[in-house]
């Protein structure tokens, strides 16, 4: 599904060139659940914005699900995340004057499926993160774990083929974040590819890859046994 | 990028951001309003101007007879000049290529009486033609004619406030009235733009204010139409010639400014209207430099907009919005509230000058007002150039990477 090799990026920092990526190989099956753990600094959210298409490589090729994501321009990279990626964010970057169900459906608005259709499809994925009743009322109504759920029920309105999730817990409490966890893990196990970015420990352990980041560099690459988040909710 | 969607999108936009949209659309809105409100005041500043030049004729010469300040060919000086009847005639003849009419006028001050109420006017003997010179306007029966100069009938022309003063709103056509001792048969009300003097004026043929005035054949003024086609130029020359004829024929040395006095409206409508044209181009200028304003107004706006939606733009960017559709969102928005509180602030302006009328015509400000056309065109010209300063915003916040507008706090 997602293909990357040789991976190089860095920026300027006025005369100083910062070197944040130096050479990443990986390649990500279809189904997987991956989380890129590092601490801060090691390059983990840079790479996971590549991925994303909301920054650009200096060098090597990335290809996701057959194409190669190379030398877009702004429309083609709008078409593509569109298309192809669903976003997690840590601060959820919901739209607070749209209500949950708007949020939903604004991925939809952008392929142009008509309005009713477009309502129809946001309440079933609101209905699948379990906040049906939720539905006509703003983010700022919202606990920080609703918030996360919209965010998801976004995230695959769309019906991407890569989930990409950027600490996606880092502003909610442990039990909030379990249970976020559990529903990421119910929509891995519905075949669904997701990458998860993440710092903490139990987080990476609930995925069933972790991909270890340091300085720019994969420093291990391992398949884990996946604990289940469920039994902490 | 017009479809029913689109419109929803902006819609709510526009509907939860309400404070936002009225900040926007209340800058507008007074732009406008200030553009049409100066615009209809300096309209209202020229039509004083005009009122106070331009409501005689202008191709008109007055003549004024004085008294001489110099001798001249034996005559001495300090002889008292006169024109009568030949003059007429020698200046009919002499100058016919150039003239359009010529009148005399004999004014005097009369004790005027109907039944008990009496007044005091001026009056004046003139010729038909005089009608032309002074835009005389009949309300009901009729000016003076050839007919009435040749018989020397004793009939008056009377102004509006003359028949308002002595017949108290009653009809005055028919009527006898007393003019100095003489009973004078009402043929005609006139009214005059030129303010309440100009109405408190009774006309009759100048041959019968002679008849009265022991029969003698002094005519007073002269006041001489010309060709509107000679222009300035050749009302100058004209102005000269009959200078110089007059002068000859009285005996009164060239250099001698006080024998007769030629009172050219064609070089005052010269002055008059440079004044509205100067006029015309501070309205202009300062129209302008509200339309700039305004525009400034906006593109401040939209860098706000843009600036403030920055995050959102980005989150939508994430989720698939092109740099086309991003632009087009803020675009349509902009558009649209211009657009709105354009018009808005349009019509307040215009309802606000009709109101005005004459209220502040003690100010020189007399019956403001706006083309309609001018005031659409600003209007347009606004919400097209304020796309156009909204656009480059809009564009810059489209390029703006999604991870980077996603950053923004």
């Amino acid at each position: 599904m997602i293909e990357i090799k040789d991976l190089h990026k860095s920026y300027k920092m006025g005369n100083n060139k910062l070197h944040v990526l130096k050479g990443l190989n990986f390649s990500i099956a279809e189904g997987e659940l991956v989380a890129i753990m590092g601490s801060s600094g090691s390059g983990k959210s840079t790479l996971l914005n590549i991925l994303g298409m909301l920054d650009e490589l200096d060098e090597g090729s990335y290809t996701l699900d057959g194409v190669p994501i190379k030398n877009l321009n702004e429309t083609k990279a709008a078409q593509y995340r569109n298309k192809f990626l669903g976003f997690v964010f840590q601060s959820f970057n919901l739209i607070n004057y749209k209500s949950a169900m708007e949020n939903v459906a604004l991925p939809l608005y952008y392929q142009k499926v008509p309005r009713k259709e477009r309502e129809e499809k946001a309440l079933k994925y609101l209905g699948q993160v379990g906040l049906k009743e939720w539905a006509d009322h703003l983010p700022n109504e919202l606990s920080g774990g609703q918030k996360q759920r919209v965010a998801i029920a976004r995230a695959m309105a769309a019906e991407p083929k890569v989930l990409l999730a950027d600490e996606p817990t880092g502003a909610l409490d442990s039990k909030t974040s379990y249970e976020v966890m559990d529903l990421i893990q119910k929509i891995n196990d519905n075949g669904n590819t997701i990458l998860v970015v993440t710092h903490e420990e139990d987080i990476a352990h609930m995925c069933k890859r972790i991909v270890h980041l340091k300085d720019g560099v994969i420093v291990e690459d391992k398949m884990v046994e996946q604990v289940r988040a469920e039994q902490y909710v | 990028m017009f479809s029913r969607d689109n419109w929803k999108e902006i819609f709510q936009t526009i509907q939860k951001n309400k404070l936002r949209t009225f900040l926007s659309g209340f800058t507008v809105a007074l732009g406008i309003f200030i553009f049409v409100a100066l615009f209809g005041l300096g309209n209202g500043l020229k039509n004083t101007f005009q009122e106070f030049f331009g409501n005689d004729a202008t191709n008109v010469f007055y003549l004024y007879p004085g008294r001489t300040s110099m001798p001249y060919k034996g005559y001495k000086s300090g002889r008292t000049i006169e024109f009568d009847n030949s003059d007429i005639k020698d200046i009919n003849k002499n100058f016919a290529m150039f003239l359009e009419y010529s009148t005399p006028r004999i004014q005097r001050q009369d004790t005027v009486r109907f039944m008990n109420e009496s007044n005091s006017y001026a009056t004046q003997g003139v010729a038909p033609s005089h009608q032309l010179a002074e835009n005389t306007i009949m309300m009901k029966g009729r000016y003076l004619n050839d007919s009435d100069i040749m018989s020397k009938n004793k009939y008056a022309v009377i102004g509006r406030l003359v028949e308002e003063d002595l017949f108290r709103g009653k009809n005055a056509l028919g009527k006898y009235i007393d003019i100095g001792g003489s009973a004078f048969k009402v043929i005609g009300v006139f009214q005059d733009d030129g303010g309440d003097d100009e109405e408190r004026i009774i006309f009759m043929p100048y041959t019968t204010r002679q008849l009265i005035e022991m029969n003698n054949d002094k005519v007073g003024q002269l006041i001489v139409g010309f060709k509107p086609e000679l222009g300035y130029e050749g009302a100058m020359a004209f102005d000269a010639s009959l200078d110089k004829f007059l002068r000859e024929k009285k005996y009164i040395n060239p250099a001698d400014e006080n024998g007769i006095y030629i009172r050219n409206v064609a070089e005052q409508l010269k002055q008059n209207q440079q004044l509205a044209v100067v006029l015309q181009l501070i309205v202009s200028f300062v129209a302008f430099g509200t339309i700039i304003a305004g525009i400034i107004g906006i593109s401040n706006i939209m860098v706000f907009v843009v600036k403030e939606r920055t995050k959102e733009l980005g989150i939508r960017k994430a989720l698939g919005a092109t740099p086309k559709s991003v632009i087009g969102t803020i675009l349509l928005e902009s558009i649209f509230i211009t657009t709105v509180f354009g018009f808005i602030g349009m019509i307040i302006g215009v309802a606000v000058l009709s109101s005005l009328g004459e209220t502040l015509e003690d100010y020189f400000i007399k019956n403001p007002y706006i083309d309609m056309p001018v005031a659409i065109f600003a209007t347009i010209a606004l919400i097209i150039f304020g796309g156009i300063a909204g656009y480059i915003p809009a564009r810059r916040a489209a390029k703006i990477k999604p991870i980077v507008a996603l950053r923004d706090e």
